[in-house]
């Protein structure tokens, strides 16, 4: 009994790393605040707990396939070469299966919940595993674009599933998420530029260059917090909210601003970790 | 310098309670104050989330000096709308020129003595109006008690920025690392006074 719960721990151990727990959390986060958008007058538990569970699975599951086939990639990379499919502590047999069965679980427990949800929710997985990961990630930095795409499902996911339909505040929400994502990735592909370089993999900074990169940043922040204003007006938060978000938005455009007219390693690390501050908040602030 | 847990804390706390500030708002404020404050308030929000992110290092920065000047700026504009209505325009007019002064005057290198004076004056015109102006309205009955506090959290907002300027200067009557290591726990009383001021007027 002692050996098992050992083995499971250590399995855990393992296996946790390969889910990018904040970066699933974050994207758990915009699916649960996509729910809470739908203002439903009567929320059950269960529904709630079934969305934060099947979106997790599917969340990490398709972040696990990602790594699997990754792994290459990761072993050269000075950032990821400790995790556990490079250095071989989990073997890729095993990180297979795993990324298969959270992900089906998580799938088949979206459609088991609403089939349009469980649509949405596949999606997502197959445009992040399949078109995104295997398909254009190592042929061209724009691949990103479809990463954003897949990023934007969970938002769609949790609001369709509270509304039954799929609805323009829910596809504005997708678009604040998709317009997020560069400010996210592109401060990271310029952060660890030598290690994408090592790897072979084609980012912006590395096909257009840091200053382009920098104002792509700039418009995609701005863009990301103009859909997001949208969607909160639609969405009829109230106007402290809105006030609040415009303050956070404010922000997050001046750093982007910053970071092309002044450009330092600090400016660029601060709007990456501002920039997730600023989506979760955002999320928050609409789910209230 | 590597910010500390305790800090991280502080300025979090600071940062909420300018977030909560923002989003109630001032019952019964006009639109222009409501904006005197939410701009105010929003920069102490995202200043004080740059300083937990970046640590307190970016308090070097030039760019310091002018943000750090839109919060008084903004206060005292707010307050003075809202207080002594005779003196408004001239105030905004103070207000905006004011700051145009201090972001050309810190953007155009100079080698006299102007920039000093120019935020010297400023600073200490806003300062003197957020200490003096609610402590003023409650002494005289045409505020309540509690809005003292906006006064008090307006002096503790004056001796935040003697500290930082002086550090600027490279001049500071106290060592780097003390100025560094009380900020956060000042700008968190601070903050705390305004809010519980603007709440009890």
């Amino acid at each position: 009994m002692k050996l098992t719960a050992s083995l499971i721990r250590t399995k855990f151990k393992l296996y946790w790393p390969l889910t990018k727990s904040l970066q699933t959390a974050l994207l758990l986060s915009t699916g649960l605040a996509g729910y809470m958008t739908a203002r439903c007058p009567v929320m059950h538990w269960y529904d709630f707990l079934g969305l934060a569970v099947s979106l997790f699975l599917a969340i990490a599951g398709s972040t696990i396939l990602n790594m699997w086939y990754d792994r290459d990639i990761d072993a050269v990379m000075n950032r990821t070469h400790h995790r556990p499919l490079a250095d071989g502590r989990v073997s890729h047999g095993e990180a297979l299966r795993l990324g298969l069965i959270l992900s089906l679980l998580g799938v088949a427990l979206a459609v088991l919940m609403s089939p349009l949800y469980g649509l949405i929710v596949f999606a997502g997985l197959f445009f992040d595993v399949v078109v995104y990961t295997l398909w254009l990630k190592r042929r061209t930095c724009w691949s990103i674009v479809w990463g954003g795409i897949s990023g934007g499902m969970p938002i769609l996911a949790g609001r369709a599933f509270g509304t039954g339909s799929i609805d323009g505040i829910g596809l504005l929400l997708a678009f604040a998420v998709l317009f997020w994502i560069p400010t996210h990735i592109l401060t990271f592909s310029m952060r660890y530029f030598d290690d994408y370089q090592a790897a072979r993999i084609p980012t912006f900074p590395s096909t257009y260059g840091f200053h382009a990169t920098r104002v792509t940043i700039a418009v995609s922040s701005v863009l990301a917090a103009i859909s997001i204003a949208m969607a909160g007006v639609l969405i009829g938060v109230q106007w402290g909210f809105v006030r609040l978000l415009t303050v956070l938005s404010a922000g997050l455009f001046l750093l982007a601003v910053a970071s092309v007219f002044r450009p330092t390693e600090r400016v660029n690390f601060g709007l990456f970790k501002y920039a997730s501050l600023y989506m979760l908040s955002a999320m928050i602030l609409l789910s209230l | 310098m590597k910010i500390s847990v305790l800090d991280r804390v502080l300025l979090l706390a600071t940062g909420l309670l300018a977030a909560w500030q923002v989003a109630v708002g001032i019952v019964g404020a006009d639109t222009l104050p409501m904006i005197a404050y939410t701009v105010s308030f929003g920069v102490l929000l995202v200043a004080c989330l740059l300083l937990i992110i970046l640590g307190l290092d970016v308090l070097e920065s030039p760019i310091v000096v002018i943000v750090s000047t839109i919060i008084p700026l903004g206060l005292s504009l707010g307050l003075v709308w809202e207080h002594l209505p005779a003196y408004r325009i001239a105030y905004l007019v103070f207000a905006i020129a004011g700051f145009l002064a201090i972001v050309i005057t810190r953007l155009v290198p100079r080698r006299n003595r102007l920039p000093v004076i120019l935020l010297a004056s400023i600073h200490g015109v806003a300062g003197m109006t957020i200490f003096l102006l609610p402590i003023l309205w409650a002494i005289n009955g045409r505020a309540t008690p509690g809005f003292s506090l906006v006064g008090i959290g307006g002096a503790l907002i004056g001796i935040g920025g003697l500290l930082l300027s002086f550090l600027k200067t490279g001049k500071p009557i106290l060592s780097r690392a003390t100025i560094l290591k009380i900020l956060p726990a000042l700008l968190l009383l601070m903050t705390a006074a305004f809010v519980a001021g603007f709440i009890l007027a």
